[in-house]
């Protein structure tokens, strides 16, 4: 075998390389590299031509300096140069200097790709797949505009030699990734399937990678790939181990290759020919049977590269997810690598069983393991398989287990790694409110939650409590009591604090009559808390405070006088001083019934998403800004309190009476009560969209907003453009062009001979805005125009702009229609257009990974919340047009969630006013029937109709 | 359309980096960022722990020989086992190769490491497995000398 010396071949270098080492400083290595940068330098300049041999060993010192991490700006021109060479050595230190040191400047990637392309020209297959391996390591654009026609040509030929074939397949994957548009699929794609039939398997090992890739793009185009795979993979497994020779690793036959089949063939269903599936199972079962075979070798490597195919095997039992037995005898093995000696398989079993857990088949026997599991929760010592535990207990988590499975997440959660509680905390809330039977073991859990890990205790798990304990009168008297004694803890967190306060504040009457928590006693216990909070939580006691006033009489005194103290109405905290000052006010000056009525419990919530919800919502793409997070984050506060705190001036106006109902009914937002009552003293501030109220209007509020003037009496026009419902337009409504709006935002809406319509639209959460421009298409002026806000008059070929903005109120179906009225030449044209605004123009799209998919999925699993459509294609089912339409729809695009690569799968958040809902979709193209069948999944049954509606139109 | 392979790194205990491939566009920054973010995340590991690690998005799959670290970024969806092997039938490779590898045969044939790299993983894909044809074909360059 050779051994290779030091360096050789170039000594200078190594002389180099060993000054840069023997440096004793990092002062001394930049002065020996400056003085090797001013040799190259003057030797590149220098009048006397270098050899080929010099000007290499320079690149490659230039190439050492550049990896040491010093800039290099000079001697690209020099190791293009070596790309003409015809020695292999001097050509590979150009390549690897070009490689490396990817450099844009257009005249040398000329000269870059003149060099590739004489390689590629050859013949020489160790030039041909220097070349090769050079654009599959660079990979640029250019390149591939240069050479994505010819390296198909190359892979396919009958004369390449296997080893170029093996880069060419590969380098075209390159090619494909960064640039898919430039590759076009030829007659070369059926040829490419056969490669999977070479001989070598290096060729085959390569072609399988290039496959799997094409194959998630184009299913249909590589379906013939399945047979082929299938048999290989068979010849593979059956294979006696010295079969395959060069192949063999550590008596395992092609584990990389077998794990590159394997991976292809998830890109697709089970066969659906009889013998072929067959072949395929007894591969899958031989899989699984050498895994229970002694080991014909103790090396790591053996187990590795064995259970490397196997994991490969379940994992494609568990995307069939179609033979209960395989699902069975994988999740057996799978139990058995629980309790092995190497971390890495318990690893890899916890990981792969928490998929497992997911398909009817496997459930319950994956819950045969919960001891297993739950030892492992105690006892590894590292900690993402300490996550991995966690992660599977939550996946198998069902009524019978619940109890246990939340008492060991609440244990763990003591010890847990700071990094993971947050998750563990949401896990464990989920699960104690998902399967709750009595509701007193789901208080306890969520208190206990604070108690342990209160920092970890987001706002979406502390109001779900307070929503349930409102909502279910049953367990109200029990978490009185309970937070009441969580409270004598002389610590305690904040967020313990917020829900004392809050359900003392509405129960606290049903624990008074126990002396030891007289009114007096539950107003001191808070109190005594007070002073260590902060101000939202100061705020939400005073509140609580108010509350006591009116539960309480007897307290009435201490009270007031507590909010008359200097430090409540002269504190330096705004909102703090306000609420103190309209409590006390309030106390003083409302009669006992008004005080009651105001003051009365919290109706029940409408039943709304879940927490769980409202934190998917959080866990968003990078791509998202920042900027919108943090309006988001607002979700509960003052997105909703705009509404309530305009709702709360409005009914403010009338008889304080009067208000409650609309106050308590209307209120969606759990925390209102405190961040509004002290906007009810204030005198009510004009709305300055007083339409929006109108009754006439419960989905919409149009805001004109012409450019040029205020005073324009368009606003009132405008008020008649959208009035659809009270005075029918006369002319038929035209909406021929509304589903073309529904993927997209911009585009002409209505034409005719006349006029022409255009929109533009923007939509953030629940607002949006849509410039209309209104085209007279005739060289005469149009008179009396009704519907531009600006100007009576458009001139004859002149554009008007208009602008509506738009604001979603809660969910909905019709859209709103424009009608537009005009004279031109005398007679009145009359012309009423839908306006494209549809439910889905408020989607936020939203990233999550597949495993909270598919818990979500799950939970919106009720028949009413489910819309499914099966239809007939329209369109050419074209993968890319596809995609582009469902993110034009509105959601995110979920990659590598569905198991199945053909099918779509996709998540977004409908935003309106009031409520926020969550979306789920997937759409299975069926390419054969040319069907589809689309699904939606949100928790209103309204909203999943409406999408269903709207976005099976557009295939 | 996601990669395989993001990138291979060897690195050793002080945190030099011996080899870094990337296949995918990292600006320089970045790929500082990732090589020191790698350290710190492998060398606080020991023997009890499992060679994955997860990482930002990804996961990295690793195995220390001696006082080198190497290291394969890869899909968190992917086979972690067959990387993990893919890593010592590389430095199997290498080790024949080199006649007993050692860290200073990596720094004075920098280049010829990458040309060994190459053979065996392209474009972020396993390329070839076989230890015997890619000795074979690495004899053969050599010869080329």
């Amino acid at each position: 075998m050779p051994a290779v010396s030091k360096g050789d071949g170039m000594r200078g270098l190594a002389v180099f390389i060993s000054d840069i080492r023997n440096c004793k400083s990092k002062e001394a290595e930049v002065k020996r590299i400056n003085k090797e940068l001013a040799n190259i330098r003057s030797k590149f300049k220098g009048d006397k031509a270098l050899d080929g041999y010099s000007k290499k060993k320079y690149v490659c010192k230039l190439l050492f300096i550049f990896l040491l991490g010093h800039d290099i700006d000079f001697g690209h021109m020099e190791a293009v140069n070596l790309l003409s060479s015809n020695k292999y050595t001097e050509k590979q230190i150009g390549y690897l200097f070009i490689s490396v040191l990817v450099n844009s400047n257009s005249d040398l990637i000329r000269l870059i790709n003149n060099g590739i392309k004489n390689d590629l020209s050859s013949r020489n297959p160790t030039f041909m797949n220097l070349a090769l391996h050079c654009i599959a390591n660079v990979g640029s654009r250019e390149m591939a505009e240069t050479f994505a026609a010819e390296v198909p040509g190359v892979l396919v030929a009958g004369e390449t030699m296997d080893s170029v074939k093996q880069s060419a397949a590969l380098c075209l994957l390159r090619l494909y990734r960064t640039s898919p548009d430039l590759v076009p699929m030829g007659e070369w794609a059926a040829r490419v399937v056969h490669l999977l039939n070479d001989q070598h398997l290096g060729v085959v090992t390569a072609a399988a990678s290039l496959i799997t890739s094409l194959a998630q793009k184009s299913p249909e185009e590589f379906r013939t790939s399945v047979s082929l795979a299938v048999a290989r993979l068979s010849r593979i497994v059956t294979s006696a181990s010295i079969d395959l020779q060069d192949y063999t690793y550590y008596f395992v036959a092609a584990p990389w290759l077998s794990v590159k089949l394997l991976r292809l063939l998830q890109c697709y269903p089970p066969p659906e020919d009889a013998a072929l599936r067959s072949r395929l199972t007894e591969c899958l079962e031989t899989i699984l049977n050498k895994a229970q075979e002694p080991p014909k070798s103790k090396k790591v490597q053996h187990s590795n590269a064995k259970n490397a195919v196997l994991f490969e095997a379940i994992s494609l039992i568990i995307h069939h997810d179609s033979e209960p037995t395989l699902l069975v005898r994988a999740c057996n093995q799978l139990g058995q690598f629980l309790l092995h000696r190497e971390t890495n398989l318990r690893y890899l079993a916890l990981e792969s069983m928490c998929t497992l857990a997911s398909s009817e088949f496997s459930h319950e026997t994956v819950k045969t393991h919960i001891e297993t599991v739950i030892n492992a929760l105690k006892t590894e010592r590292d900690v993402s398989v300490r996550q991995r535990a966690v992660d599977l207990l939550y996946a198998m988590c069902d009524r019978s287990n619940a109890k246990q499975i939340v008492a060991e997440m609440l244990s763990y959660l003591e010890t847990a790694d700071y990094s993971i509680r947050e998750e563990i905390v949401l896990k464990v809330a989920i699960l104690a409110e998902k399967y709750a039977v009595d509701y007193t073991w789901y208080v306890d859990t969520i208190l206990n939650l604070i108690r342990i890990a209160g920092d970890y205790v987001s706002e979406e798990v502390w109001y779900r409590v307070i929503q349930i304990v409102i909502n279910r009168d049953d367990v109200q008297g029990y978490a009185a009591k309970t937070v009441f004694e969580a409270l004598q803890a002389p610590a305690c967190h904040e967020n313990l604090v917020k829900v004392g306060g809050y359900i003392l504040g509405e129960f606290g009457n049903l624990i008074a009559g126990d002396s030891r928590s007289s009114p007096l006693v539950q107003f001191n216990l808070l109190h005594s808390k007070f002073h260590l909070c902060s101000v939202p939580t100061r705020a939400l006691l005073l509140s609580a405070y108010i509350k006591f006033i009116n539960l309480f009489p007897e307290v009435k005194t201490t009270i007031q006088g507590v909010l008359r103290s200097d430090s409540q109405l002269r504190n330096a905290d705004v909102e703090l001083q306000q609420r103190a000052v309209e409590y006390l006010r309030l106390s003083c000056i409302a009669s006992t019934d008004i005080l009651a009525t105001v003051l009365e419990e919290m109706p029940p919530f409408p039943e709304r998403e879940s927490s769980i919800l409202a934190k998917l919502k959080k866990k968003k793409g990078p791509g998202n800004l920042p900027g919108i997070d943090d309006v988001r984050r607002n979700v509960n506060g003052s997105a909703e309190h705009g509404q309530n705190a305009e709702e709360a001036k409005k009914v403010a106006k009338g008889p304080i009476t009067q208000s409650r109902s609309a106050l308590f009914v209307l209120i969606p937002t759990l925390d209102f009560i405190f961040n509004c009552w002290p906007l009810l003293a204030f005198p009510p501030v004009p709305l300055n969209q007083a339409s929006a109220f109108a009754p006439l209007f419960p989905v919409f509020i149009f805001t004109p907003d012409s450019l040029n003037s205020s005073s324009s009496p368009g606003a009132n026009l405008l008020v008649d453009v959208f009035s659809d419902n009270s005075a029918p337009p006369t002319a038929e409504v035209s909406e021929e062009n509304f589903h073309r709006f529904v993927c997209k935002n911009n585009g002409v809406i209505f034409e005719n001979q006349l006029l022409q319509l255009g929109l533009k639209s923007e939509y953030r959460q629940n607002l949006g805005r849509i410039y209309i421009f209104y085209g007279n298409k005739t060289s005469t002026q149009f008179l009396s125009f009704s519907s531009a806000a600006v100007d009576p008059v458009i001139e004859g070929g002149a554009q008007v702009q208009q602008i509506l903005n738009i604001e979603c109120v809660s969910d909905f179906t019709e859209a709103p229609v424009l009608n537009i009225q005009f004279r031109y030449g005398g007679a009145l044209q009359n012309i009423a257009v839908k306006l494209p605004v549809m439910l889905n123009k408020f989607f936020q799209p939203t990233e999550m990974a597949s495993e909270d998919f598919f818990q979500r999925w799950k939970q919106l699993g009720a028949p009413q919340q489910e819309v499914q459509k099966i239809f007939k294609a329209k369109h050419p089912m074209d993968t890319e047009v596809t995609k582009a339409k469902i993110l034009g729809f509105g959601v995110a695009l979920l990659d590598r969630v569905d198991p199945n690569p053909a099918n779509f799968v996709g998540a977004g958040v409908i935003h309106t006013k009031n409520v926020q809902v969550g979306c789920l979709l997937r759409l299975e193209p069926n390419t054969q029937a040319q069907m589809y069948r689309l699904t939606l999944r949100t928790s209103r049954d309204s909203v999943s109709q409406r999408l269903c509606d709207l976005l099976s139109e557009q295939f | 359309l996601k990669l395989l392979i993001r990138f291979i790194l060897i690195q050793n205990r002080a945190g030099k980096t011996r080899l870094a491939k990337w296949y995918m566009q990292f600006d320089d920054d970045e790929k500082q960022k990732l090589i020191e973010e790698v350290h710190a995340v492998v060398t606080v590991r020991d023997a009890k722990h499992t060679n994955f690690v997860e990482f930002r998005n990804f996961k990295i799959i690793y195995r220390r020989y001696a006082g080198l670290y190497f290291c394969i970024c890869v899909d968190v969806t992917d086979n972690n086992l067959a990387y993990l092997e893919g890593i010592h039938n590389f430095v199997e490779v290498l080790n024949e190769y080199f006649h007993n590898v050692c860290e200073l045969d990596l720094v004075f044939n920098f280049y010829k490491v990458y040309t060994v790299v190459d053979e065996m993983f392209l474009a972020g894909e396993i390329r070839e497995t076989s230890q015997t044809k890619v000795l074979k074909q690495l004899l053969m360059l050599q010869s080329l000398e």
